[in-house]
């Protein structure tokens, strides 16, 4: 910031220190710092799919012994916070989509409903297309 | 029915005090009343060293930002039904600026920032005058308008947490203004503009809180403005990889000329 010189009529300006806590007293700010939080939960999640599929490849053995840690009810736990996050890391994301990309037709910026209602439209697509790849019978 | 209302108003006298306290005074409850008439109501009958900026009473100048409850908000513009009969309202400086004193800021600091992303219109060639004026179209208008809103007021300084953490941080209404003359197709200094904005204390440093979009009195949304440069300056970034140098800003290539 510009250094403010003290003048003989502003002998001082007075600087209010700003808290470590600042985003406690609001919950708008408390829910921005839980969607930066949210960025943990993807790296989890990541992390989580990679040891999955790495388990996939080493067979069926590899594959049963990764199961039956995950049924641990310490990752339970975690994957169900995790999953939450990404929840709220999703819609956070896809509400704010289209004040980053006005979409604009014949001229006219097209309502802010209209460019997030197809990320929402794919990620149900999405997630309809994996739950049916994984839970159809075999 | 009280029909009073208090106000603790933050209180600062550079010559005398080490930091702001709060004084209270009881003024009519009038449904008619904004916050600023309460302030001009003590100020003429009950201390008349109370000092405030204020102007238009209209929301049109921007002088009257202050933190009421909390929250940034142009005072002439905020009426005193909204907090109650009898209630106590609090009235602060501008948060993250430094005060003078009472409830006056130093913008020298803003003023510097707003400066700094060029906010005119640049152009590399100057036509005659005989080359009559520049004209636009309604969409090309619609491009920028929004952006073009912004009254300095300095609100969306005072909700970023950003400014607060990051003095050095341009801020949201410095960075809009220079969108909206980024995106005015007689402009020709975006490329100018982005390589001192593309920059860890310009776009960069927004984490896009989005908080100086609502308390935005003219609609300007910053944030938005602000997410829009960041797309455009990724973009110019990819670009300058893929195509060889002197890529220029197409979309300054459509001019309007009688």
């Amino acid at each position: 910031m510009t250094q403010l010189p003290s003048t003989e009529f502003h002998p001082r300006w007075y600087r209010a220190p700003v808290s470590t806590y600042w985003w406690i007293g609001s919950w708008r700010y408390l829910l921005f710092i839980l969607r930066e939080l949210t960025s943990v939960a993807v790296a989890w999640s990541v992390v989580m799919t990679l040891l999955l599929l790495r388990a996939l490849l080493n067979g069926p053995e590899a594959y049963a012994r990764f199961t039956h840690r995950m049924q641990s009810p310490v990752l339970i736990a975690f994957n169900i916070i995790a999953f939450c996050f990404l929840l709220l890391h999703t819609i956070t994301w896809f509400n704010l989509a289209p004040r980053a990309m006005p979409v604009r037709m014949n001229g006219k910026r097209v309502p802010e409903f209209l460019v997030a209602a197809p990320n929402y439209v794919l990620w149900v697509i999405a997630s309809a297309a994996i739950a049916w790849f994984v839970l159809r019978p075999s | 029915m009280a029909d009073k209302i208090v106000l603790e108003i933050a209180r600062y006298a550079p010559e005398r005090d080490e930091k702001p306290s709060f004084q209270s005074f009881e003024v009519p409850f009038r449904k008619e009343w904004v916050v600023l008439d309460a302030l001009n109501h003590i100020k003429d009958k009950m201390d008349g060293s109370l000092t405030y900026r204020w102007s238009c009473r209209m929301g049109v100048c921007g002088s009257c930002g202050m933190m009421v409850n909390g929250e940034p908000k142009l005072t002439c513009a905020t009426f005193l039904s909204s907090y109650g009969d009898g209630a106590t309202v609090r009235v602060e400086p501008l948060r993250y600026f430094p005060v003078i004193r009472d409830l006056v800021t130093a913008l020298s600091d803003f003023l510097v920032k707003l400066q700094s992303v060029k906010p005119w219109l640049i152009r590399k060639d100057e036509p005659p005058l005989s080359a009559g004026e520049f004209l636009q179209t309604p969409e090309q208008l619609d491009l920028y308008k929004q952006f073009s809103m912004c009254i300095n007021c300095t609100l969306c300084y005072s909700a970023c947490p950003v400014v607060g953490l990051e003095p050095t941080f341009v801020g949201p209404a410095a960075l809009a203004l220079a969108q909206r003359y980024n995106l005015d197709n007689r402009d020709q200094g975006a490329e100018e503009r982005l390589g001192l904005l593309a920059h860890p204390e310009g776009i960069w440093g927004c984490t896009f809180v989005g908080e100086c979009t609502r308390v935005c009195p003219k609609h300007v949304d910053p944030a938005g403005a602000i997410q829009q440069y960041k797309l455009k300056a990724a973009l110019e970034w990819v670009k300058s990889f893929v195509l060889p140098r002197g890529h220029g800003d197409e979309s300054k290539s459509e001019e309007v000329r009688p």
